[in-house]
């Protein structure tokens, strides 16, 4: 177990390093920064100043290798925008995505799992088609959609819950609710495939064979197994809603990292969208790494292999 | 040879088990009766798809959801298993009745440690401490001849083959001391030298533990051997059972006379003669089947063979469900030797 950490952790950080060098590269292929930062109305004389302000007038290595330099110790340098530190800026706004991807994934989880279940249980029943319409349901409304109503529903007409703002535990819950319910279907279903198919395998047969108790064959030898591949798509729905909560956090402007990501690029704040798609891309690599490590703690022939 | 029922372990009158398919409905199992007495070895030999393996799993209440079992009785040690609610009947399972399956390879759970699903059934029905239960595991995986058994109880399935898993499935089934053990073709999945092994070793248990035992298995020419009686089953019946060596000495049914004379004799069948074998397949089982099943493939066919043939009572316990079963139109094949 300890060398498969380890082995992880080396392939993690040279996808890492691999991605800082793709985005910067893309960054400075996508047109002259300096013209960008300078807008429409500048002399070339101020772009040319921007130039060599900004240090853009060097070989495109050494600025990578510099602002590789800043971002291990973590110094990502200053906004164009703001009057702070680009660190700052996003320690400021993570916590608000890190919550709202948190508490949907989490809400994900509890009603997919246990729903992907019943509908395995309780196969071509009238629960299994209402698991199915609720699931058809979520992966065809937009969330965008499925957020405002959320608010002209529970804001606006019942006033249960504010509609804007992030001052409050009642400011996540909308948001919560819309993200979570995008990533419900997708985890529910594979749970409800996984079951029926474990539910259909020797092993559990052997396991009522044993006179096992319903609850022990279905929870202990059933989920754990079919559990496995929900767990790789858990990862990647949480990396997805905490880099994707864009339209989320603008329908109930939550200033989280989404909202900030799409504000730099739409000011040409270089240094701030860098770091973020870096940021997000962390955010993955971390993710993957720890749904691989939870894989071989649920699966005995991955850790063993 | 008793036949106070009293004494029988296993009681089986009349047992049916349908199958609802696309079709219609198939009769996998029609009308079948037999007993196991304690400690003894009955073998169910049949061709697959004669309803030995769906015999199994209406004894042990493992049967698909769809399917539908009727009987006349079916008592487990005056048990009614008919009426048992799922409850009580998962509380025999396991710990008065265990299953050995034929897939070694996929029959546990490969999440788990071996020590953990040996364990379990233990601490289920007996209520004793993980420790205790280990002990057993220990014990047991020893006796069905694996070294190191108490590191092996922190292994998983995977890093065991197939005839080690084998061993671990049987010694699993003996965890609670069951009365009755229905090992479901056990070894036809594994090598051959590993095939008589694990013969061996059940025979061995079976006597040592004095455990009953319902093997069942496809292979009339050594496998069953080893039991006390055999039944033959086709087409979802029990077309003739015997004390082991008066059904190899005095076969009654055609069937049986056929399946011995696929046997090839090491010695005696000449090197490169063509094998025997039944011509034709078995009836299909979907919908009404009326008339002796095996009519179609019967070198001894008649016409009265149109009727359902009465099971008749040759001598003691040895009876066939043929119209000639106390007639033979052609002579029977040689007796072979016994041992």
């Amino acid at each position: 177990m300890g060398t498969f950490i380890v082995r992880r952790i080396l392939i993690a950080m040279s996808v890492a390093l691999t991605i800082s060098i793709v985005s910067f590269m893309l960054l400075h292929l996508s047109g002259d920064l300096a013209t960008s930062i300078a807008g429409p109305e500048a002399t070339a004389e101020q772009v040319e100043q921007i130039r060599t302000d900004y240090g853009l007038d060097r070989p495109i290595v050494n600025q990578y290798l510099d602002w590789l330099g800043g971002a291990l110790t973590f110094d990502f340098g200053r906004s164009y925008y703001y009057q702070s530190t680009v660190v700052d800026l996003i320690v400021d706004r993570m916590p608000i995505t890190l919550t709202l991807g948190g508490l949907a994934l989490a809400l994900a989880i509890s009603i997919s799992i246990p729903l992907g279940v019943l509908a395995a249980l309780k196969r071509d029943t009238w629960i299994d088609r209402l698991a199915l319409l609720f699931a058809v349901v979520g992966q065809a409304m937009p969330s965008f959609w499925f957020g405002l109503t959320l608010i002209v529903v529970f804001a606006v007409t019942l006033q249960w819950l504010p509609a804007a703002g992030s001052d409050g535990w009642q400011h996540f819950v909308l948001p919560a609710i819309a993200l979570g319910y995008y990533a419900t279907p997708a985890m529910m279903r594979l749970t409800r495939t996984g079951m029926l198919e474990v539910l259909e395998s020797d092993y559990i047969r052997t396991a009522r064979a044993k006179g096992l108790r319903t609850g022990s064959v279905i929870f202990k030898h059933a989920l754990r197994n079919a559990i496995i591949p929900v767990v790789a798509l858990a990862a990647v729905e949480l990396g997805f809603m905490l880099g994707g909560s864009v339209v989320i956090e603008s329908v109930f402007s939550l200033n989280g990292l989404g909202q900030l990501a799409w504000d730099a690029i739409s000011r040409n704040d270089y240094p701030v969208v860098q770091a973020v798609v870096l940021i997000i891309a962390l955010f993955y690599i971390v993710l993957t790494l720890l749904a691989d490590v939870a894989n071989a703690a649920l699966d005995p022939r991955i850790r063993t292999r | 040879m008793s036949r106070l029922e009293v004494n029988n372990l296993l009681e089986v009158k009349n047992l049916r088990v349908d199958l609802p398919v696309e079709a219609g409905t198939l009769h996998a199992v029609r009308g079948i009766d037999f007993h196991v007495e304690r400690g003894e070895m009955l073998c169910l030999v049949g061709e697959s798809g004669c309803g030995k393996s769906m015999t199994s799993l209406a004894l042990m209440g493992l049967l698909p959801r769809k399917a539908r079992l009727k009987a006349d009785r079916l008592q487990f040690d005056g048990i009614d298993l008919t009426t048992l609610s799922e409850r009580r009947r998962s509380d025999l399972r396991g710990a008065r009745m265990s299953m050995i399956f034929q897939e070694p390879m996929t029959a546990l759970n490969p999440a788990y440690t071996l020590g953990n699903q040996l364990c379990e059934g233990l601490i289920r029905h007996r209520g004793v401490s993980r420790q205790e239960a280990r002990e057993r595991a220990i014990y047991l995986l020893e006796r069905v001849g694996i070294s190191a058994a108490r590191d092996r109880l922190d292994q998983y399935p995977h890093q065991l083959s197939g005839g080690l898993r084998q061993r671990v499935m049987i010694a699993m089934a003996l965890m609670c001391e069951p009365d009755l053990i229905i090992a479901d073709e056990p070894t036809t999945a594994l090598d051959v030298t590993i095939q008589a092994q694990i013969l061996r070793l059940l025979r061995e248990l079976q006597q040592e533990f004095g455990t009953a035992v319902i093997f069942i298995t496809h292979d009339l020419g050594v496998v069953a051997r080893i039991a006390d009686r055999v039944a033959v089953m086709y087409a979802g019946e029990v077309i003739e059972s015997a004390p082991t060596p008066t059904l190899y000495a005095n076969p009654g049914h055609p069937y049986t006379r056929g399946l011995l004379s696929c046997i090839p004799a090491p010695g005696k069948t000449p090197p490169g003669s063509r094998l025997q074998a039944i011509p034709g397949v078995v009836p299909s089982l979907v919908g009404h089947v009326e008339g002796c099943a095996f009519r179609n493939r019967c070198p001894q066919a008649q016409p009265i063979c149109e009727r359902t043939p009465p099971l008749m009572s040759l001598s003691g316990d040895h009876r066939a469900r043929c119209h000639y079963a106390d007639r033979p139109v052609s002579a029977p094949p040689q007796p072979e030797t016994i041992s």
